[in-house]
């Protein structure tokens, strides 16, 4: 064989090689969430099956004292945590959301291009913030700033913990919205502008609502993101195991619970199965944001095409 | 016979993947036959986008392709080094043969497309330099010593008559080029991987009357060492560099000749039109 | 009665117009405010103790942040920068590919907590190993995947054409065209995507405190790499930056705890501040080299 050959053939050789170990990464990294699921599952569904209780009672049962055992025996009600995050959630996106809408739609439809290319950057710079930070400042500026306005038996509170959030999911929902808004077609507006609308009107009745689909999926991402914030929520809510009663009191969520109790529980106790099954359930939660995030779209499509 | 085809284009049945190569680099006569192609359809799924064309391409010779646009003469050529493998659903039935060989059953995809090499209609330099542009073919075939490859470098600019403007700046950027100096390094970066054949596909188009003089006097110049076929929109073209013309329409080949015979006296009367400029 | 609603549609617009300008400026003035104040607060801290390498300073710390996001990198790396030119090159339409996409999608959005729950199963658990960096390093990897996959994919996609058709017209096969023009043209692209994930990684902790471990015992003089206070050895317990926030504010058992966690905040947003910026910076670069061709 010459050289030409050989080398021919090497490449033929290399390129089979290549392609199997491309396509196995390509693959593989299907199957790390999968995996990740998989793992939850096994660890997460002891409390329904090795200690018996029932899927009812983890989910509304408000008695939470899970035995730090094997033998188990105790209570596993997690609804004070799933109401706790709920409650955090949704304070957070009420926060947000006039703020959210007001910066992105300030970005798109009012202010300068300068303004707009300083804007933009600095408000996607503050989604790398890491969350500790947020909880730091939190409890040093906000949780005092907090005391001396309201009348608060502690200084930790649903409140602080929403607020905190509020700030976090901020640039989230805003890029997100921004970039909607933006893809709106210019020829739109002119439109609506032609028939004598003001730019409130405008925005109101033909922006807004062609950019509405992607406005309800930052909005989900963001409340992902508020849903699955662990640290920054622990450092200022109080983390007191009860219902969510009032916005000026402590409470606790899913995330603050398997983070201050996981290091601690015993490895194949019921406690610690307890805390995998809450784990779990922010698992399935986000792969519902994904297919609500999913199906938002496909009905924005099918609403597309049926025009 | 159908052809499915992939992405990258091994198609199994075909090349067969893993077929040792015999690229058969033998001195060929002038005047032998470089490609043969007898009754050959090619498909666009549906669409029927070549008509039962044959014809002849021999060695050391210009064959021009003209036709208005949309007439197929530029699938034609881009079948030749099995591009349109990279098509999906493109279907070819009949035969092609380079040098005597089925192009997709008893030549390797590989050593076709190193020994049938190719021009385009715009400049496509890689984002390298423009030593590493050149290089890059005779790298795959596997030549690594410095130099050697500085060899092939040179001669291959000073073919493509871009040696004494590019030789002081061989590690630039090959993106620093103006359009005509970036086609002339893409020709040279087809020669360097010493193809037997060169296919060009309008490489005119995008260029100035001064770069296009340039290149057509090229390619006169290269025919002595290699067959050359050129699609070209360009009547005058056609009719001052090629030695064979094919006139194509509507998927159709309607005549293929001797370039003077076909722009002084066509036989076919859609020939004529065309190059008077009635259309197209 | 027409110049009335007239009149009310201007006055709706305006105080809409004031709206919006009222709401964006006070969220921005809040960022500002809150950068400003991270950084003021922990620059008045940041003597030379604290940043010494010792048991007092932020140095080990600020060591580990570092060696572990190289880590986390490195592994990412090689996972998912070959999964992008999987999508980008190899891929072909069909129900794998949506499966993988939906991977890289599901990846992004879990919560880091979760993430680092199964670091904590199969990298601890599993292996019945102390708190390590490996660990946590593999475990930040997984949150770092699906960002490079996506911008290795979306790096290939912006490549010409051109660049694939002419390699294959030289004779080039498929893998010598990805490795020898593709990943080179896409190169810059990458790197940016890298920068992005270091810059992420700096901020992460929920997904290291069942990994990484708590604690940092290094000795500047130990070089011995199996040895559990050798800085390079992966296989010790490593507490970051963003853990050693954490650790201060809920176990403040050092007196400085305030002062410390403060000094730690604006480290790290130096890191990630800067980091950001620079990979910002760079695809500003690109996108206007590509603009100018």
């Amino acid at each position: 064989m010459n050289r030409l050959q050989k080398a021919i053939a090497r490449a033929h050789r290399n390129d089979r090689t290549a392609k199997v170990l491309i396509t196995a990464c390509g693959v593989g990294m299907a199957l790390v969430p999968i995996l990740i699921g998989l793992f939850l599952f096994y660890r997460g569904t002891d409390t329904f099956t090795l200690f018996h209780h029932s899927l009812a009672e983890f989910l509304f049962s408000g008695v939470w004292s899970p035995s730090d055992t094997a033998e188990g025996g105790g209570k596993v009600g997690a609804a004070m945590f799933i109401t706790g995050s709920l409650a955090v959630c949704l304070l957070s996106l009420v926060l947000t959301l006039p703020f959210s809408m007001a910066a992105a739609i300030f970005m798109t439809e009012i202010a300068t291009p300068q303004a707009r290319r300083l804007l933009q950057p600095a408000i996607e710079l503050f989604t790398g913030i890491p969350s500790v930070v947020y909880g730091f400042v939190g409890l040093t500026v906000l949780i005092p700033f907090l005391k001396s306005i309201f009348p608060m038996p502690f200084s930790f509170s649903l409140l602080a913990a929403g607020i905190v959030l509020a700030i976090m999911i901020f640039p989230t929902i805003t890029t997100m919205s921004a970039d909607a808004l933006a893809s709106v077609p210019k020829s739109w507006r002119e439109a609506s502008y032609g028939l004598g609308a003001t730019r409130w009107e405008t925005i109101a009745h033909v922006v807004i609502p062609a950019a509405k689909g992607g406005i309800a999926t930052g909005i989900i991402l963001g409340l992902a993101r508020a849903m699955g914030e662990a640290l920054a929520v622990a450092m200022v809510i109080g983390q007191m195991k009860v219902f969510p009663k009032s916005l000026f009191l402590p409470a606790s969520t899913l995330t603050t619970a398997i983070s201050a109790d996981m290091g601690g529980a015993m490895e194949g106790g019921e406690y610690n199965a307890g805390l995998w099954t809450m784990a779990l359930l922010l698992f399935l939660l986000s792969f519902a944001f994904i297919f609500l995030i999913h199906y938002i779209n496909d009905l924005a499509t099918l609403k597309g095409e049926r025009k | 016979m159908a052809l499915t085809t992939t992405t990258y284009g091994y198609t199994k049945e075909r090349s067969g993947e893993a077929r040792p190569v015999s690229p058969d680099i033998a001195a060929v006569e002038p005047g032998s036959l470089t490609f043969e192609i007898n009754h050959m359809d090619l498909f666009y799924g549906d669409h029927h986008a070549l008509k039962d064309v044959s014809m002849d391409i021999r060695t050391h010779e210009i064959t021009a392709l003209i036709g208005p646009s949309g007439c197929g003469k530029s699938t034609f050529l881009k079948s030749l080094n099995r591009r349109n493998d990279l098509v999906e659903n493109c279907r070819i039935t009949g035969d092609i043969r380079f040098e005597g060989k089925d192009i997709f059953r008893e030549v390797d995809l590989l050593a076709l497309r190193t020994r049938v090499g190719m021009v385009f209609q715009q400049p496509t330099p890689f984002p390298k330099s423009i030593f590493e542009n050149v290089a890059y073919g005779p790298r795959l075939q596997g030549i690594s010593h410095k130099g050697e490859l500085a060899g092939i470098v040179e001669q291959s600019l000073r073919q493509a008559a871009c040696w004494d403007e590019m030789k002081d700046r061989l590690n630039q950027s090959a993106l620093g080029l103006s359009g005509g100096q970036q086609q002339r390094l893409c020709i040279a970066r087809t020669l360097a991987a010493r193809p037997s054949v060169i296919l060009m596909d309008e490489p005119t188009s995008a260029l100035d009357p001064i770069s296009t003089q340039k290149i057509e006097d090229l390619a006169l110049e290269l025919k002595e060492k290699y067959t050359i076929i050129i699609v070209t929109h360009n009547m005058q073209q056609a009719k001052r560099i090629s030695d064979k013309t094919a006139f194509f329409l509507l998927g159709e080949l309607i005549e293929f000749d001797d370039t003077v015979k076909m722009f002084t006296d066509p036989s076919n009367p859609k020939t004529e039109e065309y190059i008077t400029g009635r259309f197209g | 009665m027409n110049d009335s609603h007239f009149a009310a549609k201007k006055r709706a617009d305006n105080i809409m117009t004031v709206f919006f300008r009222f709401g964006a400026w006070s969220a921005v003035i809040l960022l500002i405010a809150f950068v400003g104040y991270v950084m003021g607060e922990g620059c008045r801290y940041l003597t030379a103790d604290m940043l010494s390498f010792t048991e007092k300073g932020l140095g080990n710390q600020f060591f580990n942040t570092l060696y572990l996001v190289f880590l986390s990198l490195v592994f990412s790396a090689i996972g998912g920068i070959p999964a992008g030119v999987y999508l980008a090159e190899y891929a072909r339409k069909g129900h794998l590919v949506k499966w993988v996409r939906m991977a890289v999608e599901t990846l992004s959005s879990l919560p880091s907590i979760v993430v680092g729950l199964f670091g904590y199963l199969v990298f601890i658990v599993m292996t019945h190993s102390e708190w390590n960096m490996l660990a946590g390093a593999l475990t930040v990897s997984i949150l770092m995947l699906p960002l490079l996959t996506s911008v290795t994919e979306d790096a290939l996609r912006t490549l010409p054409e051109s660049y694939r058709l002419s390699s294959y017209g030289l004779g080039a096969s498929q893998w010598q065209t990805v490795l020898h023009v593709l990943l080179p043209a896409a190169f810059p692209r990458i790197m940016t995507g890298l920068i992005m994930a270091a810059g992420r990684g700096f901020g992460e902790a929920a997904a290291l405190m069942f990994t990484a471990g708590m604690s940092t015992d290094i000795r500047w003089d130990d070089w011995n790499l199996g040895s559990p206070s050798c800085p390079l050895n992966p296989l010790r317990p490593s507490e970051t930056l963003t853990l050693h926030i954490w650790a201060l504010r809920t176990e403040a058992l050092e007196v400085n705890a305030n002062e410390q966690a403060a000094a730690c905040s604006a480290i790290l947003m130096i890191l990630v501040v800067s980091f950001s910026l620079i990979a910002r910076y760079m695809s500003y670069r690109i996108d206007k080299k590509m603009g100018g061709n």
